[in-house]
């Protein structure tokens, strides 16, 4: 069928099952925007500012697993989404990005809001496009949807000037793609070579364990996999920060998160390890603390989707490449059953001697109890959405994950201001559980505008602020390794209960421990959004701390013992 | 010179083929720059297979870096296959083309040397000649230095191009492309050519 380019776009985000993306309008979008009432099958929300379409598309794909998908015009609102498009290169996020350009016979002329988009996300992409062609738009959409949702997955943006907006072209959806440069992963078969070789690796293990990534929950049937596996052999695994919720934390291998501010028994198991087995995730620095002294005589087990990430930051004694719920299927057969019973009773002491979840001995309102009280009143089974610094880590800390996808953090980018938008995300894929923002009074100042277009979308997200008058995190670091020497961390916030209110939304202030929960309860009761803006301790620091640059063995649990 | 020898030894020589289209060499050249990668020298044309460039890089690197490189380059769309063929038995060859000073006194000893080399005199002038010579680097080099003292008025290099000897194993896309599938991506991203008289591809 013959039509234009626009109704050619909207047809194919039909067919890729697409039925909401978040966006904003502008000049050389117009021909598009003009053809959206005619598809009410795609729903598409008006957001603020194009950085919270690409974070709510990030945090859509994060929770549901599908492909996220956000539009801008060209020129400002192209690159207001590069932080967003960013944030899920780093997190190997699956999303499309489908951005207006100028009229074909202006590009490269330094037109009306030109911007070489393909060129500025070169780095920031898996891939991208720039449709020159109305004719090419279905082979490139089916093309996009199956980089983005592959092998590693990530961002794919497609730039596609007015005029081929209202081009005609016939239109067919191609069935299948042939991309001869690309060969997902998981398409081709696991070696078993690598499986049986890794297997004797482990079987050969007294101290195991496991560093469970991202990719245990990106991979289908990736967490049952990881925990069968882990049973069977009895390796008590780790998580990294987006590993969260890949195995239940209630599970008694589930030794927590490791890393900066992982759980200090964790890190002492990533470092008293024989063997390592890491599992779709990529040894990265805030997980690993310095490469160089993490654990020099631990064998590690790499399996992973991306080969890249082989032999990428350590030397890998066994690596299987694949995705982990395939890999796992087939090693979990070859390993030997074990118990390692001193070793888990030798992390389980480490644990009872260090508990890093201790609530700061204090009367003061702290992020922690708030966060305690909020796993309470949820059950763990909320989905959790945070934005980036101290309150991030003390929800990661401290909220307990039983299911995967739930936990919605930026991880590799750590990007302030994600709390907000990913929260509206998060929510439109699971209209049928209840969502936390856990916010800082920094980071939900950079996208607050947002508010709007969850009201607009009646949205009954919660938003809990710990409000502690700091960029809290980056006070830490200067009262730690900066001689306390405090310069531009203290932050002024508007009254977060007036402003609320100017959106339509109720909300409540809490100064004190006592009213914590009957104000948890009051949010969770009414069913629109609600705002609490705690009123926290000002100088609480996030324990344990690996400093930047240091060892894992280097975990410290108070101010007393950084050495600076 | 000594310094030369201990450097080639981290010398490899890359091979990437690559698709054809608007934005290739952009991705590589991002890629190489974002990681930090030490790109010696690099070369492109057209392979045996329509519609597939042949990049030819020299990558200075310890094996492990190097190994980066082609994992990082196979993980662009666009590139269809990469090797490392610096352990195979290849023919590798640069050219260069040298404008040398020289009067009509000393033109004939110039012209000796060329012949040595095994370098064609491909232009003569008053003041100048310009001497075309192939070969590896290290006889390019050896070449151009014997020229300096006449006065290097002008040089042009390539980068080195490579390909495995005899029956050793072709570096080559062996996949074919679907016929709606080739059309697509021999037109995907480029201008239309009547639609822009301004804008040259
Ligand atoms: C966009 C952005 N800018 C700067 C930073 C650096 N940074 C990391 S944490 C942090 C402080 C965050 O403050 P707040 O949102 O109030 O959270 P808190 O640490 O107090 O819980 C800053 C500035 C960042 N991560 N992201």
């Amino acid at each position: 069928m013959r039509m234009s380019g626009a109704d050619i776009v909207l047809e194919c985000l039909k067919l890729e099952g697409v039925d909401i993306f978040w966006g904003y309008p502008g000049g050389v979008v117009l021909p598009f925007y003009d053809r959206l009432p005619s598809h009410p099958e795609v729903k598409h929300v008006l957001v603020r500012h194009e950085q919270a379409a690409a974070h709510a598309a990030d945090a859509y794909a994060r929770v549901s697993g599908k492909v996220g998908v956000c539009l801008a015009t060209s020129g400002p609102g192209a690159t207001n989404l590069v932080t967003g498009i960013t944030n899920a290169m780093m997190d190997s996020v699956p999303m499309v990005v489908i951005t207006g350009n100028v009229t074909r016979t202006l590009l490269g002329r330094d037109g009306f809001q030109e911007a070489d988009i393909t060129g500025i996300t070169l780095p920031i992409t898996k891939h991208n496009y720039l449709v020159m062609h109305a004719a090419d738009l279905a082979y490139t959409f089916k093309e996009a949807f199956y980089i983005a949702n592959s092998g590693r997955k990530g961002p794919v943006l497609i730039d596609i000037p007015k005029d081929v907006f209202i081009e005609e072209a016939e239109f067919e959806y191609p069935d299948t793609v042939s991309i001869r440069g690309y060969k997902p992963t998981e398409s081709k078969a696991v070696d078993v070579a690598q499986v049986k070789r890794a297997a004797r690796v482990i079987d050969e293990a007294q101290k195991p364990v496991i560093l469970a990534g991202h990719g245990v929950i990106q991979s289908e049937g990736g967490t049952a996999a990881l925990r069968q596996f882990a049973e069977k052999a009895q390796i008590p695994v780790l998580t990294t920060l987006l590993g969260i919720g890949g195995i239940s934390e209630d599970h008694v291998l589930s030794y927590g998160f490791m890393g900066m501010h992982g759980m200090y028994w964790a890190n002492m198991a990533a470092v008293e390890a024989d063997v390592v087995i890491g599992v779709g995730m990529r040894f990265d620095d805030r997980a690993m603390g310095r490469f160089a002294d993490f654990n020099t005589k631990a064998k590690i087990v790499h399996i992973d989707i991306d080969p890249a990430e082989i032999g990428k930051n350590f030397v890998t004694h066994a690596p299987i490449l694949g995705d982990v719920a395939q890999v796992l299927d087939l090693l979990t057969p070859e390993i030997a059953q074990a118990t390692h019973g001193d070793w888990l009773r030798w992390i389980d002491s480490v644990r009872e001697e260090h508990p890093s979840l201790k609530m700061p001995d204090t009367t003061e309102l702290t992020p922690q109890f708030v966060i305690r009280e909020i796993f309470e009143a949820t059950k763990g089974e909320a989905i959790i959405v945070t934005g980036v610094g101290q309150h991030q880590m003390w929800a990661g800390q401290h909220y307990m994950f039983r299911h995967p996808r739930r936990w919605v953090s930026s991880g590799g980018l750590g990007t302030m201001g994600f709390e907000v938008p990913a929260a509206m995300g998060a929510q439109a894929a699971r209209p049928d559980l209840e969502v936390w923002s856990i916010a800082g009074d920094g980071g939900f100042q950079m996208t607050l505008q947002e508010l709007a277009t969850i009201v607009d979308q009646k949205q009954p997200i919660k938003f809990a602020i710990m409000n502690n008058g700091f960029l809290g995190m980056v006070r830490q670091w200067q009262e730690l390794f900066y001689r306390d020497n405090l310069v531009d961390v203290h932050i002024s916030q508007p009254d977060f209960v007036k402003l609320a209110d100017a959106y339509g939304i109720r909300a409540l202030r809490i100064d004190d421990k006592t009213d914590v929960a009957s104000a948890i309860a009051e949010a969770r009761a009414h069913d629109g959004p609600f705002l609490l803006d705690f009123h926290v301790q000002e100088a609480g620091n996030v324990w344990p701390m690996v400093p930047a640059g240091a060892s894992l063995l280097e975990t410290v649990e108070s101010a007393d013992e950084v050495k600076v | 010179m000594a310094g030369r020898e201990a450097r080639s030894a981290t010398l490899h020589t890359v091979i990437a083929l690559v698709e054809d289209r608007p934005g290739v060499l952009n991705r590589v050249a991002s890629l190489f720059r974002r990681r930090g990668f030490n790109i010696e020298s690099l070369a492109v044309g057209h392979s045996e297979t329509p519609g597939i460039s042949r990049l030819t890089l020299v990558v200075d690197g310890a094996n492990t870096v190097v190994e980066q490189v082609e994992k990082q380059l196979f993980k662009l769309i666009d590139v269809v296959k990469v090797a490392d063929i610096t352990h195979l038995p290849i023919v590798a060859r640069e050219l260069a083309l040298v404008k040398v000073a020289c009067t009509i006194a000393n033109r004939a000893d110039v012209i000796q040397i060329a012949q040595v080399f095994r370098a064609d005199v491909v232009d003569v002038a008053d003041m100048s000649v310009t001497i075309q010579v192939a070969g590896d680097e290290d006889k390019n080099d050896a070449f151009i230095e014997l020229m300096e003292p006449y006065g290097i008025k002008e040089l042009a290099r390539t980068g080195r191009v490579a390909l495995t000897r005899g029956i050793a194993e072709p570096t080559k896309v062996e996949e074919d492309e679907p016929e709606e599938v080739r059309e697509f991506h021999a037109q995907a991203g480029r201008r239309p050519k009547k639609a822009l008289p301004f804008v040259s591809d």
